[in-house]
């Protein structure tokens, strides 16, 4: 048996191994993340391609003054990710801790603002099936709009959920002084990062495209 | 009596030592994990071998006797999604591969073995859901779900059946990451990409597409799902969406998925061919890259599933002509595996009988695949029993034989035991000869135009539907004496020896079955694969014979 490295799993070798399998693991999770958004997205895309009218009076009635200072908030969520992962490796817990908290925040204010906007949603009568009225041509094609506004907003909000608990864990973790390395770091930045760019696909695509 | 023989004997402590239910269930050995999947594919082929084998006995009439034709497309249904996700897809990658690719590559294990666990339950929990929709009524949309039936008139089981198939595919999806990063960083030291053994580079073509593709699965069965449940979605035509959107979506992945059922078959059979034919592989680089130019060019023919669904014509130009481009990888394949065999010392084993099964079905398998990938053919055959004849083929023609010669190729190093020989080949013929006799009248039914999926059928084809039961008969008791006497052989079988092929390649030249951590030390790898000139000249060096 080679000699066993602390925090090493016993199936590889070194440090460094074990090292650069967790992050291209990491990378290939993310590819699969695109491609499952990708589909909902080239759906989206297919249904606004036909129906561009509809689809454009629909993306009206989304509030830019939602969707933007949440874009705001993610970006700077990236930023204290990028700031905690830099903490991490140069060994600053009281940092990293606060820079782990500093992005949780601005993941619960995202899911916040989030749920207001679904609420304003919800009483101007926009979800589709249980409570849609729609004042305008082409009722339908609108609903299918919300169809998708709903599902894409929603799978990008259960992705940030998973990553507030994760991160919410690592900060705990930290604060405690039970991490040992700062690969979790890296690696659930990694994923953060990722969920922010998913929503920056989503904000243009749904609020900004076709607004004058 | 050869060196391949010195390091052979039992070790003391092997993976198999530890015997209680936890140190199973817990288990984050990947061979163990192998060992798992084998039990619980098993267990699905068996569910999904009835439902065909009620089918066939239905056939016999032509008016469908045994069984109503609601049932009748609940047993397709069945048989199609279990024999697809529950037993061709994990087949070789799960069992076959989980075991040999960490020896192959010298470590210990995988680089997640936890991961690796976990996708085993994933995968059963997926079966579970699959096993009760079965029980509690089972569904009638088919294995591919087409929209609007499935979201709007089927019976509401679809939503438990998809959610199966969608947690059974996370399984997947983990099972390939776990694939690629142990390929990429998991390599003892000189073991370089270009001396990978070839069905390493067959399995990692296929991770590539579980990866990519099962995704696009998932988000599509989610929509069916919420579709079904919320009665709107995007292929809803009310709503102004499109069910020819979900073919698509549906085909982007089940295509590649066909690849992902064939692949690891092909991996397999370029293990066999050059160990049983004592000669290097012929054009390994062809072979290796061959894998993963299907795995690419796999995801860009999907619309040739497609031809008659109101795509626009010069859609299927294109789509025709990309097929057509996918099956020369394939054929490049078959014409370096019978380089291969020119001029070696071939012997009959049973894996090797298994491997050349492969080839001869295969190619049949293949060459039908490109009438149907030409337009004007496909608008006669399409969804006729040629398609059917076609892909089981390729299926079990292809991925079940090649399951079959890995499993018997590999059974001394997981079991530790040696199969009965003349049993084995015997259990090969008898499979070949059925399964040609299932599904060669398919091809003819099919051009004489009998739709597939259909309960019952005109009288002058009768003759067609009883060969092609009688065969199904045979080919069941092809499955079936494996299973007997390889269960058998676990335990009385004659004890194996660390390497009793005389095969290259690292994964014998540790005991069988081998220990925990796989090899005693990290092995250091110096030559390129495959070197059998170089093993027979040892061999004659040694006994002066030859």
């Amino acid at each position: 048996m080679p000699e066993v490295h602390p925090g090493t799993a016993h199936q590889f070798e070194t440090a460094e191994q074990q090292r650069d399998a967790d992050i291209i693991g990491m990378w290939t999770f993310l590819a699969t993340e695109v491609m499952f958004f990708g589909g909902l997205i080239m759906c989206y895309t297919f249904a606004r391609f036909t129906y561009p009218q509809a689809f454009q009076a629909a993306s009206h009635r989304l509030y830019v003054i939602y969707g933007g200072p949440n874009t705001a908030i993610l970006l700077c969520s990236s930023f204290t990710m990028a700031l905690a992962v830099r903490a991490a490796q140069m060994g600053q817990r009281k940092s990293l801790v606060t820079c782990l908290a500093l992005t949780v925040l601005f993941g619960l204010a995202f899911l916040t603002v989030k749920g207001f906007e679904y609420h304003t949603d919800f009483v101007e009568h926009l979800v589709p099936r249980w409570d849609f009225k729609w004042q305008g041509a082409e009722a339908r094609h609108a609903e299918l709009f919300f169809w998708l506004y709903f599902t894409l907003t929603g799978l990008h909000a259960v992705h940030v959920t998973i990553g507030i608990v994760v991160l919410a864990t690592l900060a705990i973790m930290a604060w405690r002084g039970r991490l040992s390395s700062d690969l979790p770091i890296e690696i659930s930045g990694l994923y953060w990062h990722f969920v922010d760019i998913v929503w920056v696909f989503l904000f243009p695509l749904l609020y900004l495209v076709g607004h004058r | 009596m050869s060196s391949v023989q010195e390091t052979s004997g039992l070790a003391a402590e092997s993976y198999l030592t530890e015997h209680t239910v936890g140190s199973w269930l817990l288990t984050t050995d990947h061979k163990r994990i192998a060992i798992l999947y084998l039990v619980s594919i098993v267990f699905f082929f068996a569910i999904a071998a009835v439902a065909a084998a009620m089918m066939r006995v239905s056939l016999l009439w032509p008016d469908g006797r045994l069984v109503l034709p609601e049932t009748y497309n609940k047993l397709f249904t069945i048989h199609g999604v279990l024999m697809v996700w529950f037993f061709l897809i994990p087949s070789i990658p799960a069992v076959l591969g989980n075991f040999v690719i960490p020896m192959m590559i010298g470590a210990r294990d995988v680089a997640f073995p936890k991961l690796n666990l976990l996708s085993w339950y994933l995968f059963m929990l997926g079966g579970a859901f699959v096993v009760y929709s079965v029980i509690v009524g089972g569904v009638d949309t088919g294995w591919t779900f087409y929209t609007p039936y499935s979201t709007t008139f089927a019976n509401p089981n679809v939503i438990t059946m998809v959610a199966g198939v969608f947690v059974a595919g996370f399984g997947s999806i983990l099972t390939g990451l776990n694939f690629i990063v142990t390929i990429h960083k998991m390599r003892a030291p000189g073991m370089t990409w270009f001396r990978l053994p070839l069905f390493i580079w067959s399995l990692y073509s296929t991770s590539l597409i579980l990866v990519l593709a099962t995704p696009v699965l998932a988000i599509t069965l989610l929509a069916i799902s919420v579709e079904r449940i919320w009665g709107l979605g995007i292929f809803d035509p009310n709503l102004g969406g499109d069910p020819v959107l979900f073919q698509h979506m549906f085909w982007f992945y089940s295509h590649p998925a066909v690849y992902i059922m064939i692949l690891p078959g092909m991996g397999v059979v370029s293990e066999l061919i050059t160990c049983f034919s004592r000669k290097k592989i012929f054009g390994y680089y062809f072979i290796a890259f061959s894998s993963v130019a299907i795995a690419v060019v796999g995801f860009l023919v999907w619309g040739h599933h497609m031809f008659v669904s109101s795509q626009s014509m010069y859609a299927g130009m294109v789509f025709s002509i990309l097929s057509f481009i996918v099956a020369v990888p394939s054929a490049i394949k078959v014409f370096n595996w019978t380089a291969t065999l020119y001029k070696g010392s071939i012997t009959f084993e049973t894996p090797m009988l298994y491997a050349l099964a492969f080839i001869g079905l295969f190619t049949i398998g293949g060459l039908t695949g490109l009438f149907l990938a030409a337009m004007a053919v496909d608008v006669q055959l399409h969804d006729t029993y040629f398609v059917i004849a076609h892909f089981h083929y390729i299926m079990v023609g292809g991925m079940v034989t090649g399951f079959m010669g890995g499993l018997h190729y590999w059974w001394p190093k997981i079991s530790g035991r040696m199969y009965p020989e003349l049993l084995g080949r015997i259990a090969a013929v008898v499979t070949f000869v059925g399964f040609n006799l299932t599904f060669f009248p398919l091809f003819v039914l099919g051009y004489l135009g009998q739709p597939r999926r259909y309960h019952s059928y005109p009288p002058e084809f009768h003759i067609f539907h009883v060969l092609s039961t009688a065969g199904a008969s045979i080919l069941g008791i092809g499955y079936l004496m494996p299973l007997i006497y390889l269960v058998w052989s676990a335990r009385y079988g004659e004890r194996a020896p660390a390497n009793p092929w005389g095969a290259t390649g690292l994964e014998w030249r540790t005991p069988s079955p081998p220990p925990r951590d796989n090899f005693e030390e990290t092995p250091l790898v110096t030559d390129d694969p495959y070197d059998y000139s170089a093993i027979e000249a040892e061999l004659i060096d040694q006994t002066g014979l030859r």
